[in-house]
């Protein structure tokens, strides 16, 4: 069945503080990079930052994966006088593309006019590349943290590696997502990782958790990102075009439940993304179905898993990722779907999965650095990781 | 075929804790025993412990000693320390699917193999890597 809310509300604003590798934001704090994320998100919107009445996070509200932000200390900081909402997805990145669900949630009820999710991430004391690694694990953890599995990609890993036993996928189909990216950040003045790319230089990778290599693995990136969520109505009188909400779900099944942070999926849900249920009820909220979709912003902490979500949203068929992506289908030039035409969090930067929002509405705004001619769909996925995971797809205004 | 052979993590560096739900797990181990939870109204078994049976809700648990066989489900290959005092060494991570307990699983280690010759279906026995705090973690050898 449709969507009650489908483009009942829309993005109208993005803005994000420049990328920084790992660490070198310093001496900015947080709350500092928040804020001006924030503040050129309502620029970008046409809107004053005291008009915010509404928060949305994911992650638990978290920034980045130690810090966590606080509705309170924000409206201090930026002055905003009163909320009618503030809420979280819970978990971690899987929330990502389901926060603006959340939004159009406090929106549609009437608790709030323009809501703000906002992301910032700095890593100081704690890499996230190895944060599972880190202290004393809790007595669920106490059962994963032992085996060595440090870090987001060490337990990834063990998923491709089940999906190349099933099906047969191969590491050049890996190599494939981590070229193509690179291809399309040439070009992205916010990009990490602007120099070319070979084959060669991807083989030579040192292999981190095999069957995952370093470029395998996602940037380890500091900075903001923000977004403005409004009803459409107000959208008409922005100061861009709207991106309007045509779908949004998150969630997911039990059988994928913790996903890495247990390993107790059974097959087929254990070399997936997790994303079925989810990507199932987004076609069916919206009617579209994947050859809709003119550009797909997929969550990429991982080249593996990026294989795995064009399974789970029915860009081809379970099992038959790696030969669908090694055919060129998700290159900018002549793929039938582009995928991660900004370079994603493999080649860009990772601000736990926000730059995916900032691009495809540039996408539909007709203003992106790699444009998709005629954009109209974008899907935006959040990150395969403990539930809930989620999709959104934006129609351009 | 490599001339390496995968290590246990240290045990010396390796914390866990417990609690009431998850504590007799641990203190089988510490007499080399594997167990699992198990449901005695439904005979469902699952890992991590948790202090009701998934399938039914029961809380009528026991923890029948498991043969301590096992069969590698997936597995990763890492040769970077994990800690930073400790030198790069070589180790699997795996994930396997106990025997004697259908539908639990354990993450653990294999040791004393040649990392190249690991497969998925691969049989493996429990082997015990003392730890901090006196407690001791199933990892696993070649069967």
């Amino acid at each position: 069945m449709v969507w009650v809310n489908r483009d009942k509300c829309a993005i109208v604003g993005v803005g994000a503080t420049e990328y920084y590798v790992r660490g070198k934001s310093w001496p900015r704090t947080i709350n500092d990079m928040a804020g001006e994320a924030i503040m050129k998100a309502c620029d970008d919107a046409g809107i004053n930052v005291k008009q915010i009445d509404g928060f949305a996070y994911y992650s638990t509200a978290g920034a980045g994966y130690v810090d966590k932000f606080d509705t309170a200390s924000l409206m201090e900081m930026l002055g905003i006088p009163e909320v009618g909402f503030s809420a979280t997805l819970t978990s971690g990145g899987g929330g990502m593309a389901g926060a603006a669900g959340l939004a159009t949630a406090g929106i549609m009820n009437g608790d709030a006019k323009y809501v703000v999710t906002v992301m910032a991430l700095q890593q100081l004391k704690q890499r996230l590349g190895t944060v599972f690694g880190a202290g004393a694990p809790s007595p669920e953890s106490s059962f994963l943290q032992p085996s060595g599995l440090v870090g987001p990609g060490h337990l990834m890993s063990v998923l491709a590696r089940r999906h190349m036993h099933l099906y047969g996928t191969k590491r050049s189909a890996f190599a494939e997502i981590v070229m193509s990216q690179r291809e399309n950040a040439l070009n992205r003045p916010t990009a990490i990782r602007r120099t070319p790319l070979t084959l060669e230089e991807y083989y030579q990778s040192p292999m981190l958790a095999d069957p995952l290599c370093r470029l395998d693995f996602c940037l380890e990136t500091d900075g903001a990102v923000a977004f403005i969520t409004t009803s459409s109505d107000r959208a008409k009188d922005g100061k861009n075009k709207p991106a309007y909400i045509h779908g949004s779900t998150h969630g997911g099944s039990r059988e994928w439940g913790r996903a890495f942070a247990w390993m107790g999926m059974p097959d087929p849900d254990f070399a997936s993304s997790g994303h079925k249920p989810v990507a199932d009820r987004l076609w069916e909220q919206t009617g579209l179905k994947p050859s809709d979709i003119d550009v797909a912003l997929i969550y990429d902490h991982f080249s593996a898993m990026v294989v795995m979500q064009l399974e789970d949203y029915g860009f081809c068929k379970k099992g038959e990722g790696g030969p669908f992506v090694e055919s060129g289908a998700v290159r900018f030039k002549g793929g039938s779907i582009p995928v991660n035409t900004h370079g994603g969090q493999l080649s860009e930067a990772y601000i736990i999965g926000m730059t995916h929002v900032r691009e495809a509405v540039e996408q539909l705004r007709g203003v992106a650095i790699n444009q998709v001619k005629d954009a109209e769909f974008a899907l935006v996925t959040g990150g395969p990781a403990s539930l809930p995971v989620s999709g959104m797809i934006l129609r351009r205004g | 075929m490599s001339s390496v052979i995968s290590q246990a993590v240290p045990g010396d560096h390796i914390r866990i804790s417990t609690d009431p739900s998850t504590e007799p797990f641990w203190q089988a181990a510490k007499e080399h025993r594997l167990t699992a939870p198990h449901c005695r109204q439904c005979g469902h078994f699952w890992m991590p412990p948790s202090p009701y049976c998934g399938v039914c809700q029961s809380q009528d648990i026991d923890w029948p000693t498991l043969p301590g066989t096992a069969t590698v489900f997936s597995f990763a290959i890492c040769h970077r320390s994990p800690f930073p005092d400790v030198a790069d060494f070589t180790y699997v991570p795996i994930v396997v699917d106990l025997d004697g307990a259908p539908g639990a699983r354990l993450v653990s280690n294999l040791v004393g193999v040649d990392p190249d010759a690991v497969h998925i279906g691969m049989k493996v026995t429990v082997d015990w890597n003392p730890i901090q705090d006196d407690w001791v973690l199933p990892n696993f050898r070649k069967a």
